[in-house]
């Protein structure tokens, strides 16, 4: 009979393939494990070999051909024996181009051309353990754990193996019993199957940690307000017009020194909160999270109160710059006293943030945008900028964080009061 | 501007090169960085030179006990220069070989010292000049370890020897003291013992191969013993004094202080990883006793950065390197069907003679994890085979856990049990329990039918005996 060579789908997810290369011509002797075409996707070039033996006897599809649909036959080989006409027959029998029944005589690449190296998660059809066995199937279970799921009255047939090739082992069948449901089957029976496992970094895994801790265990409160930034704004660029290069202050620069002043005025929020006491923090040190590419960092502007704006944005450029790259020292972004996270960049108007103990709060920035406002009874566009203050209800009651965000509005709406 | 590669492994030894085939297979383009040889202690200063000089001093032994056998030779001599000279043929040989297969893998190898200088960067040094910089998103540090010294005594040199002294030896001693009784410390009292020296081993703890169960332990002391080796357990080196022609040493045990002087000396008190220099303390790794803490898939905490074999901690074994190497990487693939390596199922091996081999708890352990058990027990006095061989001293002991009939442990010692364990290995891997090993056929007449009596003496079963 006709063999069909069909369009394989490479991935999940492939709908067409573009035929790269033919590696037979027709009439060309074809033996399993032989190299019939290069496929090219969007993402790679994969090669397809033959499963069958025989001539190639056409080829459908020319070299160079792009969108060619999955399951489309692009060349037929004749088995050993099988003449020419053999295929005019099967192209009577299919006249309108159709998926193949058996549209899987070309095997599915062993390998991607050694281009370049991606790791793969291999497909459940080939490694992934089986669900719960089929009925009547042969159950690959350890002796031990047959033994102990005998012991327990536990239907192995109802557990999924997590040794090599699925077998039920030990740890399957430990602490089961008949009584218990069983629970292990459910969520490995659907691995998907273009799922690449990509381990956790080293910061993804702190990142996970804290911030799960801190939201299970800190009652947080949420204290939202909004400033008008145009005078800031104008005092900005009129400084900035000075700079001469030397420095470059951004509205984040006013932020912090807005903060670190708002704290001074407001001692009861510079705090620290253990289990056994409250500790009252001398120097203002502001935490400004940092962005990198795999995780966050949030480098520390020590004595923020004490330093000029200039100041506070060289270091914070510096700071932000050696952040992104990973290369900040711990003592450079352990143990502020205050965190600001900033999203305005990304167009966010306003947004809650997650404490980062032993701090008590944390102010989520928003996006400065135009808006309309009243005021003296006329409306008025000005530029307005919410800011969230996120504060652990057991260290700072909420009019402590609302003296805060006036002190703060107040220094950030009159920015000249931030120069006394 | 650096190399780029998609895996770097730092040191060259059994974890480093077996880990970089491994990702070579899976299409990784990898670099191993290698400061001395490839291969390793292990393979160039440990395992395989101490098998070659104990393969020519059990042929020595039996050369002495030829009469037993009907045979007869007169004298028996050695030249120790060729027996050293051999064992170094046979690691240069392997070494050779371990070059050869990352060549055929395309593994780019790279001689000097590797160094984290950033996350994802390693600085090669070579002869303490910069020889470059690489860089990958995965670094492996597979560094080993090296002989741990006692405060006591400083060690290396030509008075007090450290295992590599002691594999070289210009001439035979005729006296010895090894201060250290794990596998090193015993495998070179077996072999000076059996070409003729006088050989002390002092043990700090109560028994020697202390983590070795007590009774296999007890066993091979008595036999140690008769072979004219004094064992001292329970005892410490407090001071030592070199002189012109050899060592004074001042040896505190339970019943007072004794000064023991010898010719020669061997330091075989353990191993710290070699964790300087490799630029951790920048990476966020953690150090721990002189060991690299990592998790059950070798990673240390920092991104991309993963360690495996001496240099991350006990038990310090070329297999478990080597076998912690193919996780890393198969797990940097993706492979779905990766799993941590099973700590309980680690064989360990002494190639004295007798031999000692285990896998799993020893008793004592088995007992305080709250096991009820069932021991079997089968010496090799009752093994056919063994008493053919001359060989009918040993003892092999299984431990099961009453209830599950699970194996916990197997412990052996006497001829060949090095290479028996595995039987139990793959039995303990595969999680076999007592009535499916006893269901086993063993073939005869082998040593292993010993192997199965044990079984079968763990269920009242045992037929020769």
């Amino acid at each position: 009979m006709v063999i069909s060579v069909t369009m394989p789908a490479l991935s999940p997810t492939m709908t067409e393939g573009k035929v790269a290369l033919w590696h037979k011509a027709v009439g060309d002797a074809v033996a399993p494990g032989d190299l019939l075409a290069e496929i090219e996707t969007d993402k790679a070039i994969m090669e397809i070999e033959a499963v069958d033996e025989g001539t190639l006897g056409k080829i459908l599809v020319a070299e160079g051909t792009k969108e060619v649909p999955v399951n489309s036959v692009i060349a037929m080989i004749l088995e050993n024996g099988e003449g020419q006409d053999a295929l005019e027959l099967l192209a009577l029998e299919q006249a309108p181009p159709s998926p193949m029944p058996e549209p899987t005589k070309v095997t599915a690449p062993t390998s991607p051309l050694p281009v370049a190296y991606s790791p793969v998660a291999e497909t459940p059809a080939l490694s992934a353990p089986p669900s719960a066995s089929p009925p009547g199937g042969r159950i690959v279970a350890s002796p031990l754990a047959r033994r102990m799921a005998k012991d327990a009255g536990v239907n192995l047939s109802t557990i999924q193996g997590s040794g090599p090739g699925g077998r039920i082992i030990k740890r399957d069948v430990e602490g089961l019993s008949a009584t218990a449901p069983v629970s292990a089957a459910a969520p490995a029976a659907f691995l998907e199957r273009s799922v690449v496992e990509i381990l956790h970094s080293g910061v993804r895994k702190i990142v996970a940690k804290r911030l799960t801790e801190s939201w299970q265990t800190i009652p947080h409160i949420f204290l939202n307000i909004e400033c008008e930034l145009d005078a800031l704004l104008e005092t900005r660029s009129r400084l900035n017009e000075r700079a001469d290069g030397a420095y470059k202050i951004s509205i984040n620069d006013f932020i912090i020194r807005a903060a670190a002043f708002a704290l001074a005025k407001v001692p009861a929020l510079n705090v620290r909160w253990t289990d056994t006491a409250m500790q009252q923090l001398s120097s203002i040190d502001i935490a400004v999270a940092v962005a990198m590419d795999d995780g966050l960092i949030t480098p520390i502007i020590r004595e923020a109160d004490q330093k000029g704006l200039a100041e506070i944005s060289v270091e914070m450029k510096d700071l932000g710059t050696r952040g992104r790259e990973g290369k900040l020292m711990p003592e450079e972004y352990q143990g502020g006293s205050f965190t600001i996270s900033n999203l305005g960049m990304f167009g966010i108007k306003s947004f809650g943030a997650i404490i980062n103990p032993p701090q008590v709060a944390i102010m989520a920035v928003g996006a400065g945008q135009k808006h309309a406002v009243v005021r003296d009874g006329a409306l008025i566009i000005a530029t307005v900028m919410a800011c969230t203050l996120s504060c652990d209800h057991r260290a700072v009651d909420g009019a402590v964080g609302a003296t805060f965000l006036k002190a703060f509005k107040g220094f950030i709406e009159e920015p000249l009061t931030m120069m006394l | 501007m650096a190399d780029r590669f998609d895996l770097i492994v730092v040191g060259g030894g059994p974890g480093g090169y077996v880990s970089a085939i491994r990702a070579a297979q899976l299409g990784m383009n990898v670099a191993v960085v290698e400061a001395e040889h490839l291969g390793g202690i292990c393979l160039n200063w440990g395992c395989i030179p101490t098998k070659a000089l104990l393969r020519a001093a059990e042929i020595h032994h039996l050369l002495h006990r030829l009469d037993e056998f009907g045979l007869a030779a007169d004298n028996i001599r050695f030249d120790l220069g060729k027996v050293v000279k051999r064992s170094r043929a046979v690691a240069k040989q392997l070494s050779d070989g371990v070059g050869y297969l990352l060549k055929k893998n395309k593994v780019t190898v790279i001689k000097g010292r590797g160094r984290l200088s950033a996350p994802g960067t390693v600085a090669v040094e070579l002869d303490g000049k910069p020889a470059g910089e690489l860089s990958a998103p995965h670094i492996i540090l597979a560094t080993g370890a090296r002989a741990r010294t006692l405060p006591a005594f400083e060690a290396g040199g030509d008075r007090v020897w450290t295992y590599r002294e002691a594999m070289v030896p210009d001439a035979m001693p005729k006296s010895l003291l090894i201060v250290g009784s794990g596998a090193i410390g015993i495998e070179f009292a077996s072999f000076y013992g059996q070409m003729g020296a006088e050989v002390t081993v002092v043990e700090l703890l109560d028994q020697i191969l202390p983590v070795e169960d007590a009774e296999i332990a007890a066993k091979a002391a008595k036999a140690f013993t008769s072979q004219g080796i004094k064992l001292l357990t329970g005892a410490e080196v407090s001071q030592v004094k070199k002189s012109k022609s050899g060592v004074t040493a001042t040896v505190i045990t339970k019943d007072g202080g004794q000064e023991i002087t010898v010719d020669r000396m061997i330091s075989a008190v353990g191993i710290t990883g070699n964790v300087e220099n490799l630029g951790t303390e920048d990476a966020g790794v953690t150090i721990d006793r002189g060991h690299i803490t990592i998790d059950e898939w070798g990673a240390t905490g920092a991104a991309g950065l993963y360690a495996i074999g001496d240099v991350a901690g006990p038990p310090w074994l070329a297999h478990k390197a080597s076998h912690e190497g193919v996780v890393v990487v198969e797990r940097l693939h993706g492979l779905a069907d990766t799993h941590p390596l099973d700590t309980s199922s680690i064989p360990g091996c002494t190639y004295s003679t007798p031999q000692i081999a285990s896998v799993g708890m020893t008793e004592a352990a088995a007992k305080a994890a709250g096991h009820e058990l069932d021991i079997g027990r089968f010496p090799y006095v009752g093994n056919g085979k063994a008493i053919a061989l001359g060989e009918s001293d040993g003892l092999i002991k299984t431990i099961f856990d009453k209830r599950t009939g699970e194996l916990l442990g197997a412990h052996m010692v006497g001829a060949e049990v090095t290479e028996l364990i595995q039987g139990y290995v793959v039995a303990k891997t595969h999680e076999t329990t007592r009535e499916s090993l006893a269901n086993t056929i063993f073939a005869h007449p082998t040593l292993s039918e010993a192997m199965h009596e044990s079984v079968l003496d763990a269920l009242g079963q045992a037929l020769h005996i």
